[in-house]
């Protein structure tokens, strides 16, 4: 008979916020799985009752320092709706061009400094950028013009300071933006060098039968809006979001898991975007696809890193189109006249499905705040990687199969600042 | 950096720790955010604990301790003594670690509703009636305000006890940043709610430069009229509802915002039939 053995890991590294791992399992066969999030509560849905509309996007920024336009974007969508306010073309254009920029910064972020050091056998970047010092150099440079995008339209790039409720406070003049071209134009260069260096990294075979899910958009790649879609079938408008999926809170966990009623588990983020969406992205950016060997029928995680990449491609080239194409709004926002109303919005954020409520009281304030965050849909579906990749990998030794697990996890770019404590919970009745 | 308590013998580099309590992450993003300089700094020290970006764990002591985040569990309530144990100089990083942060407006709520909106078994979350900064628990050595910390202050605060000598970071309120990037006043000329003239500068008061008023994020500043700034708010037009709001937000539990916001809150109160 096979020896039980377990895998721990007390403090998982290289994601942001703080989460362990626990597997149990005797020879290929897994007994017991759990991600555990015990990061604190910070309880957001609870501050936010009772705080004005125009509070909301300096509040939620707050949730997350990796993913603040996230936040802030599935917010105002949310609050528009409410207010049945509709944004000019030029402030629509601009806010998926600031959004451009935080996917450039997280996505530079996660492959670099985070999820690169799992794939060339480096514990941190710290050692790596010892013997690959040129190319950690160029991903932090990336990161930065997507950093320097973000702090042109937001004034910084943690916590910008610049969107609201029908629109922006200020928009730069075309001029400013202008400037932005010659770096967007290395940073493309620079990101597609990304994408062929990690296309040659040694990517585990491993292929789930995954459920994608992901924002969808009839004239673009969908990232501040539209509806939400899945590999099976799914096709609805934000607003019935909560009719097919549901949260669970788990004893082990401060963040509740998601899943889609009567399926289960599903997968958001840069796979579910680009296996849903490939058709939308640039000609470009598809053959850089077929070149670094990935497909829209990519089921293996651990290629997440290359289509991250492709998708960092996407974001400098989409943000050098919006650039050019760019003419000033005539107001930077359309005037609100607060009254009470629900709403309901979405946003991808780098690592996935952001979605935001909001229920407002005659004179605009908060009523009921709901927020799902990505990586609380992908919780119950990294546990179930784990049980099928330790019951596959079972014959490495212990410390390899951590490592593997450890990769497993970082493969989501999990957010657990994000994750945690936060959804209002529905209660799964039998 | 000289050894007191035989952090790091002479010769090596200054080991530097960094913790994560109840926090948005963004403090310790600003580090890696530093893109020009992170290499120099990862190579000038010895980096011994930072999850976020290595699973390395170097044994205590550390000569630098940076902390993010407030205490809002048992756990991190005992935890914080462990790490000022382990940590020569102890430096909070933002709003959150040094006041409360925005989790701290549960402070003014009943935290058993809040937790009953947010979890089906509430019971089964450990959660402190209150957001404390580390302060409330332990000496702390500098305090770095922030929502989000500043890339430059932290870069300096950390140069400066690398080096031995007295972090130079600025007092004065946002106005005089205001000034000095030569903003219109926002509170003067559109009569915007902004908290600006109370507010400790730090940010480059990028609000007013996006035509909004200053929302507080470096927490009050020193001997701050607040009173003085609340008339002129009600001079505005503000109600004392919305003044009490607009000083909780992620310096809320500061004495000279939560001393204002609840006077306004007992004003409204009384206001109501």
């Amino acid at each position: 008979m096979s020896q039980t053995r377990t895998i721990k890991v007390n403090t998982l590294a290289r994601v942001e916020g703080e989460g362990s791992l626990y597997v149990r399992f005797s020879g290929s066969h897994v007994s017991d799985v759990k991600l555990k999030i015990p990061e604190p509560p910070r309880l957001f849905e609870g501050i936010l009752e009772g705080r004005s509309y125009e509070e909301v996007p300096d509040i939620v920024a707050r949730i997350c320092g990796i993913c603040p336009v996230a936040h802030q974007m599935s917010a105002v969508n949310a609050l528009e709706q409410a207010l049945g306010i509709a944004v000019n073309p030029s402030v629509r254009a601009l806010r998926r061009l600031f959004y451009c920029g935080e996917w450039i910064e997280s996505h530079a972020l996660h492959i670099y400094l985070l999820h690169a050091p799992d794939y060339l056998g480096y514990e941190d970047v710290i050692l790596l950028a010892r013997d690959h010092k040129p190319r950690v150099e160029a991903g932090l440079r990336l990161k930065r013009i997507g950093n320097d995008l973000m702090t042109l339209l937001g004034g910084r790039e943690i916590h910008p300071v610049s969107l609201c409720v029908g629109g922006f406070y200020k928009v730069p003049p075309a001029a400013e933006l202008k400037k932005m071209l010659g770096p967007l134009e290395e940073a493309r260069d620079l990101a597609v060098e990304t994408a062929r260096f990690v296309s040659r990294f040694d990517i585990p075979d491993f292929t789930q039968p995954y459920e994608f899910v992901a924002l969808a958009h009839d004239e673009e790649y969908a990232i501040h809006e539209g509806r939400v879609v899945s590999s099976r079938g799914l096709n609805i408008a934000v607003d019935q979001y909560l009719d097919h999926f549901v949260e669970r809170q788990v004893s082990h966990s401060h963040a509740l898991h998601s899943s889609i009623r009567g399926r289960g588990s599903y997968l958001v983020g840069p796979l579910a975007r680009f296996n849903l969406n490939f058709a939308r992205l640039p000609e470009g950016v598809r053959n850089l696809a077929a070149e670094v060997g990935v497909t829209p029928d990519c089921t293996n995680p651990f290629q997440g890193i290359v289509i991250r990449a492709l998708e960092t491609v996407f974001a400098c080239e989409e943000s050098i189109r919006l650039i050019e194409e760019y003419e000033p709004p005539p107001a930077p926002r359309v005037g609100v006249r607060p009254h009470a109303g629900v709403g309901q919005g979405c946003s991808e954020a780098p690592r996935g499905l952001l979605y935001h409520r909001y229920e407002l009281d005659e004179k605009g304030l908060i009523r009921t705040a709901r927020i799902v965050p990505p990586t609380a849909q992908s919780l119950k579906r990294m546990e179930e990687d784990l049980y099928f990749l330790v019951g596959e990998m079972a014959g490495l030794p212990t410390p390899e199969l951590t490592h593997r697990c450890e990769q497993a996890i970082r493969n989501y770019d999990p957010c657990i600042s994000c994750a945690t404590h936060f959804l209002q919970v529905t209660v799964e009745r039998a | 950096m000289k050894s007191e308590n035989g952090a790091t013998p002479p010769n090596s580099k200054p080991k530097i720790a960094i913790f994560k309590l109840a926090s948005c992450d963004g403090c310790q993003l600003t580090l890696l955010d530093a893109e020009d300089e992170l290499l120099t700094v990862l190579g000038a020290v010895e980096i011994a604990w930072f999850p976020e970006a290595t699973p390395r764990v170097l044994k205590p002591p550390y000569d630098i301790g940076l902390v993010e985040g407030s205490i809002t569990t048992h756990h991190d309530a005992e935890y914080i003594h462990q790490v000022r144990k382990q940590c020569r100089v102890l430096i909070t990083l933002g709003a959150c670690a040094t006041a409360g942060g925005i989790q701290a407006l549960r402070n003014f709520q009943d935290l058993g509703a809040t937790l009953r909106k947010v979890y089906t078994t509430p019971g089964s979350i450990s959660a402190l009636k209150m957001s404390t900064p580390i302060a409330d628990h332990v000496p702390v050595d500098f305090e770095l305000r922030g929502c989000p910390i500043g890339k430059d202050q932290l870069l300096e605060v950390l140069g400066a006890f690398l080096s031995g000598r007295k972090p130079n970071i600025p007092t004065a309120s946002v106005c005089m940043d205001c000034k000095r990037r030569g903003n219109t006043c926002v509170l003067v000329a559109q009569g915007a709610s902004c908290i600006g003239p109370v507010t400790q500068a730090g940010c480059g008061a990028i609000c007013p430069a996006w035509g909004r008023g200053c929302y507080g994020c470096f927490g009050p500043m020193e001997s701050a009229n607040t009173a003085s700034l609340r008339d002129k708010l009600v001079e505005l037009g503000q109600s004392d509802a919305e003044i009490a709001r607009t000083f909780r937000r992620f310096n809320a539990w500061t004495w000279p915002f939560r001393e204002i916001s609840e006077k306004a809150e007992r004003s409204a109160g009384e206001a109501r039939p």
